[in-house]
């Protein structure tokens, strides 16, 4: 390669050329992986001769879950048996990223999906066609802007939610390291169809016991909460005293004793 | 080990060094002005806190790096307001670091003690002036004197017995009893057994007679978590599973231990764990502690379904719910 | 004479022929105070009670101490038309619909903390650097009861609200009054006006908090700096001072403009933390009712360490003939407390009662010089803190990836095995400071500079230390440990007996230290050296 006035091999011994070149390596095996990845990774929507959405979820079911859950979702050893939940808990595990989970520890985390929107509705499709469990939502039904009421949501998430997900959402800690996530930028969607799946350790919330109108104010209140700006100034995480305290000893008395220390040294 | 005479001896003060303004007038002027500009500073403050009070509208909100959307009122107020406050403190401090004399100055310590000559004539003083008062002698005096002061601290001690009612029996009561149905909280929607799914819970209390208000000491007492297994889930002896129905079993809320509401229940390990101090409650086995300070397991409330299919309760707590008590016998 | 000189002088001869105060005056505004920005920590504690007192004056104009139910139509949505009590309802109002309410609430609520944080920081400092001592045993007693109270105040003052986080809180501190045996029951209910949460605790809780508590803080807090003053502040040592003087500046003008300036900046500081720190967002609390929790609740960081205590405690109740004793309540919340807090207060005393010091002091102490203290302190710094820790374990565990049974086990078994560790370790510190300080005394500092002799050796330039550098280093004494015989020289027993025994014991362990270099030792070596 000729750059002109200087070959890049004479570059060879330059102090530098060890790093640019490992940083050239890396990048070329990142990007070759990401590519060869997205390309395996999208579903042969094209090469197949399938029809129905359902025998395309069957296919990706193969491919991408059966291994932990067995081939006809019968379960496995640490992955349970998928007959029966419904469409709404695939719809909420793989759209959330949870499903297919990364690695096997305490519990699964909410991650960027690895199925687009297409290829989760073929796979809760196929989930669906093996028993009747609850359906999939989708935003366009979640009236709650209409239909909810904040200050009611309010109400329920504290009754109902707060002990596990914190008083704003925030999340929280369980037994054994297991934790109750996050809430902030849920789709209303996933928030509906957690209700009503209760997935993992969350248990399950019967449309009898809240309303799907109760429902709605409950997703209202969570959408509010998270748009609310932070009234009194930085929220501090919205967790409680813990993070205060901290900035006390930090912010706090750390300014104040810097200014004493300045206040008593002898000037120039 | 080294004794007093041989120690290093106090060499006194450091010689005073001058500073700057001390020494240069332009570096004493240039000081001036500086402490004079923070004055200053602080007085516009003011004006920015006089000015956000009055005139920022309290719905106005403006995007601030990190601390994302916040509420501008709030936020010019509270820093003008800090402004004036420090401005102030900042040019007195450089004040006087920088013009006031900064030599410093020895002043002489005294001993604590008194004269001796003092302490003997206040012994003496005390000595004569308690003997001609008598108490030392008139023990009859003495004596009443101490009765008279010892019983009169009794006094407002009595007077504060209406602050509040004796315990009696009520830590020992709830609102439940044979029959009550439950209904949800919030909503008080009666519950048939078929509105719960395994896996489910709900948060219940008593239905109250029509027109009794719940008030909040009812719902410390009788708040009551409803969660549904499947019945071989259970490891109970025999009594406690009759009071379950078809997998579904009833606790108090209320945790054994400090009182907190005992709602976070973990469906896949069957747990409930209490957030104020992390005991563990398992499910299938009446709610036994298995981690955790508590010492008791949480109440469990014998429920059944009515001939309409909806969920009462067979009777009230067998036991106290809540927090322990000197009168509480198990 | 000018105009200001003029009115100047007629008021002061005004106010000076009703009081006398021109004598006093001029005695004190000459008064010297030692300057050192340890010496301020305590200043923090009082300029913060100060801004509590006007924040919180504020503050009651709005606030309405009743839980009698209300039905909220504020301008905060999110809680609209809910009930609640009239406490929650105008705290919320002070919020959102007093211009700056909730400035003034942050304020109040920062300078709390700020108040404890700062008391636990002058606190660590009078500790470890000996000012306890004779003749400031009384003001370290009153210390121990501003802590206290503190304590308490500022729990009654953040449970005004009645929010769900602090109504929480009332709910264990009742279940801790309910479990006292005998008489918990009774306590409660009386304090309650009946069955938790009852509708007179939280206007109870706010004469104590506004009136009772400030008043008796006045009082102490007067106390507490008039002993300060007549008994003039300590100082560390220094060339120069002596334990028969004060060196610093004149309370006029030099310590009036800088502790004067520091009051406003404490002020200034604070008001910051509440302008752009949210601190006790009620609204998203929610108000108090106890059928409601949330996860990762918890008191003040100046009760966390309580919290976390109460967390570790083992499960244990005892049941007999018909009663119950709750020693996984009692230990914690009443009874450990109760020792460590009497600990504190009673240090000075005991301290005494091992060195058999009887002798006023007015130089401070170097940490290092006195390693049985300061290792004393870091044990029960490090006790505090690991149970600390325990308080916020779900926190840490969302946070840190850990689980919160981890760091129960770690905190149950740590507070056990860790502060004996930190003890020795930070005594072993001491003393090697304390060598390390004989060294630079006798051999000077290294300099790093290396120098070739004549003959070819290479040495190192040890540069001397100066003669205040070295009175600094050795000026404090080093008192033999206290002898008590088991018999006298007639052969009498010792009445004393074991507690003279123990007496001798800790005396020994306590005096173990690093004779400082005498200046004949440095005399000796600097003949040899170069």
């Amino acid at each position: 390669m000729n750059f002109g006035f200087k070959k890049v091999a004479n570059y060879r011994r330059h102090r530098f050329a060890a790093p640019v070149l490992i940083v050239v390596a890396l990048i070329s095996l990142g990007t070759t992986f990401s590519v060869a990845s997205a390309l395996t990774g999208g579903a042969h929507m094209d090469g197949a001769e399938q029809t129905t959405l359902v025998q395309e979820g069957k296919e990706i079911f193969a491919r991408g879950c059966s291994s932990c859950h067995g081939i006809n979702a019968e379960g496995g050893g640490i992955a349970p048996a998928l007959v029966g939940v419904g469409a709404a808990s695939v719809d909420f595990q793989v759209g959330t990223g949870r499903m297919p989970m990364a690695d096997m520890s305490q519990q699964a985390m909410r991650k960027r999906p690895v199925y687009n929107p297409e290829q989760t509705a073929a796979l809760a499709a196929y989930v669906a066609s093996l028993a009747p469990g609850p359906a999939a939502v989708n935003d366009a039904q979640l009236t709650y802007e209409r239909d909810g009421n904040t200050a009611q949501g309010g109400e329920l998430f504290r009754t109902n939610c707060a002990m596990c997900h914190n008083f704003a959402g925030q999340g929280g800690a369980l037994t054994q390291g297991k934790y109750a996530p996050t809430l902030m930028g849920v789709e209303p969607k996933h928030i509906y169809e957690a209700l009503i799946t209760g997935p993992q350790s969350m248990p399950v919330f019967s449309d009898k016991v809240i309303t799907p109108q109760e429902k709605l104010s409950i997703i209202k209140w969570l959408k509010a909460a998270e748009s609310e700006p932070n009234l009194g100034g930085a929220s501090l995480g919205r967790v409680g005293p813990v993070t205060e305290g901290l900035l006390v000893w930090t912010l706090g008395l750390g300014i104040l004793i810097g200014i004493a220390v300045w206040l008593t040294i002898k000037a120039r | 080990m080294s004794n007093e005479i041989s120690k290093f001896s106090d060499p006194g003060l450091p010689d005073h060094v001058h500073r700057k303004t001390d020494i240069d007038p332009k570096a004493e002027k240039r000081a001036e002005q500086q402490v004079a500009i923070l004055f200053v500073l602080s007085a516009l403050c003011t004006v920015l806190t006089i000015y956000s009070y009055l005139f920022i509208k309290t719905d106005t909100f403006v995007f601030l790096p990190i601390m994302g959307d916040t509420n501008a009122h709030q936020l010019f107020l509270g820093i003008g307001l800090a402004g004036s406050l420090l401005f102030i403190g900042f040019g007195a401090v450089h004040w006087a670091k920088q013009l006031m004399p900064d030599t410093e100055v020895v002043a002489l310590r005294h001993e604590m003690r008194s004269e001796d000559v003092d302490r003997e004539d206040f012994v003496q003083t005390v000595k004569e002036r308690a003997g001609t008062a008598g108490l030392g002698r008139r023990s009859l005096i003495k004596r009443s004197l101490g009765l008279a002061v010892g019983v009169i601290g009794l006094t407002p001690l009595v007077m504060l017995r209406d602050l509040g009612p004796l315990p009696k029996k009520q830590l020992n009561t709830t609102s439940w009893s044979k029959g009550t149905r439950l209904v949800t909280d919030p909503g008080n929607k009666p519950i048939h057994v078929n509105d719960l799914e395994v896996g489910a819970v709900a948060q219940v209390l008593p239905e109250l007679p029509a027109g009794t208000e719940r008030t909040l000491e009812n719902i410390g007492t009788d708040a009551v978590l409803l969660i549904r297994l499947r019945p071989e889930d259970f490891q109970l002896d025999s009594e406690r599973l009759s009071w379950t129905h078809e997998g579904i079993i009833a606790f108090s809320k209320i945790c054994s231990h400090m009182g907190c509401a005992v709602a976070l229940y973990e469906q896949q390990t069957k747990h409930l764990l209490c957030p104020c101090h992390q005991s563990t409650f398992d499910v299938t086995r009446a709610a036994k502690v298995i981690f955790g300070p508590a010492a008791r397991p949480l109440p469990q409330l014998a429920i059944t379904v009515d001939n309409q299919g909806y969920l009462v309760a067979q009777q009230g707590f067998t036991e106290p719910i809540g927090p322990s008590f000197w009168e509480r016998s198990s | 004479m000018k105009t200001s000189e003029k009115i100047a002088g007629t008021v002061a001869n005004y106010v000076d022929e009703r009081t006398g105060a021109a004598k006093w005056l001029k005695k004190n505004l000459t008064k010297v105070f030692p300057d050192h920005w340890s010496f301020m920590l305590g200043e923090i504690c009082l300029y913060s009670f100060i801004i509590l007192l006007l924040s919180g004056t504020f503050l009651t104009f709005w606030f309405d101490p009743s839980q009698r139910e209300v039905v909220y139509n504020g301008s905060y949505a999110p809680l609209s038309n809910l009930t609640m009590s009239a406490s929650y309802a105008s705290t919320l109002h002070i919020s959102f619909d007093v211009r700056g309410g909730l400035l003034m609430r942050q304020i109040h609520h920062w300078a709390a903390l700020i108040f404890m944080a700062g008391i636990i920081a002058h606190l660590l400092r009078v500790f470890f650097t000996g000012a306890f001592r004779k003749p400031r045993e009384f003001n370290w007693l009153i210390g121990v009861g501003l802590v206290t109270l503190g304590i308490v105040e500022g729990f009654l003052g953040y449970s005004l609200p009645d929010d769900l986080l602090s109504g929480t809180g009332i709910r264990i501190a009742e279940a801790i009054l309910q479990a006292i045996p005998v008489v918990g029951s009774y306590l409660a209910f009386f304090a309650f006006g009946g069955a938790f949460p009852g509708h007179v605790f939280i206007p109870r809780i706010y004469t104590v908090h506004v009136l009772l508590l400030p008043g008796i803080f006045l009082a102490l807090i007067t106390v507490h700096l008039m002993l300060v003053w007549y008994q003039k502040h300590t100082q560390y040592p220094g060339p120069g001072r002596t334990e028969k003087n004060v060196v610093g500046y004149p309370l006029m003008p030099v310590y009036m403009a800088k502790a004067g300036g520091f009051f406003f900046i404490v002020f200034g500081v604070t008001a910051f933390l509440g302008a752009v720190a949210s601190i006790n967002p009620i609204w998203l609390y929610g108000p108090y009712t106890p059928g409601q929790i949330s996860a990762g609740s918890q008191p003040d960081f100046y009760m966390g360490w309580l919290d976390g205590l109460v967390r570790m405690a083992p499960p244990i109740e005892t049941h007999a003939f018909g009663h119950t004793i709750s020693w996984n309540i009692l230990l914690p919340g009443l009874i450990i407390p109760g020792i460590l807090f009497t600990g504190m207060a009673l240090y000075p005393f005991i301290e005494s009662w091992i060195t058999g010091d009887k002798q006023e002091h007015h130089l401070l102490d170097r940490p290092r010089n006195v390693p049985n203290r300061t290792a004393l302190g870091a044990m029960s710094l490090a006790f505090m803190l690991i149970i600390l820790v325990n308080g916020g374990n779900d926190i840490i565990a969302t946070h840190f990836h850990l689980t919160i049974n981890q760091i129960m086990w770690f905190t149950r078994i740590g507070v056990i095995v860790i502060p004996p560790i930190v003890f020795v370790i930070t005594k072993r510190l001491c003393l090697s400071l304390q060598r390390a300080d004989r060294e630079i005394v006798l051999h000077g500092k290294e300099t790093g500079r290396l120098v070739m002799l004549p003959h070819g050796e290479f040495v190192e330039v040890h540069q001397e230390l100066t003669p205040a550098q070295k009175f600094t280093l050795t000026q404090h004494s080093q008192p033999e440990p206290l002898a008590i015989p088991d018999t006298d020289a007639g052969g009498v027993r010792n009445p004393a007996g074991i507690k003279g025994k123990i007496r001798a014991r800790m005396s020994q362990a306590n005096a173990e230290q690093i004779n400082t270099p005498s200046e004949a030792e440095v005399k000796a070596i600097d003949g040899g050296h170069h």
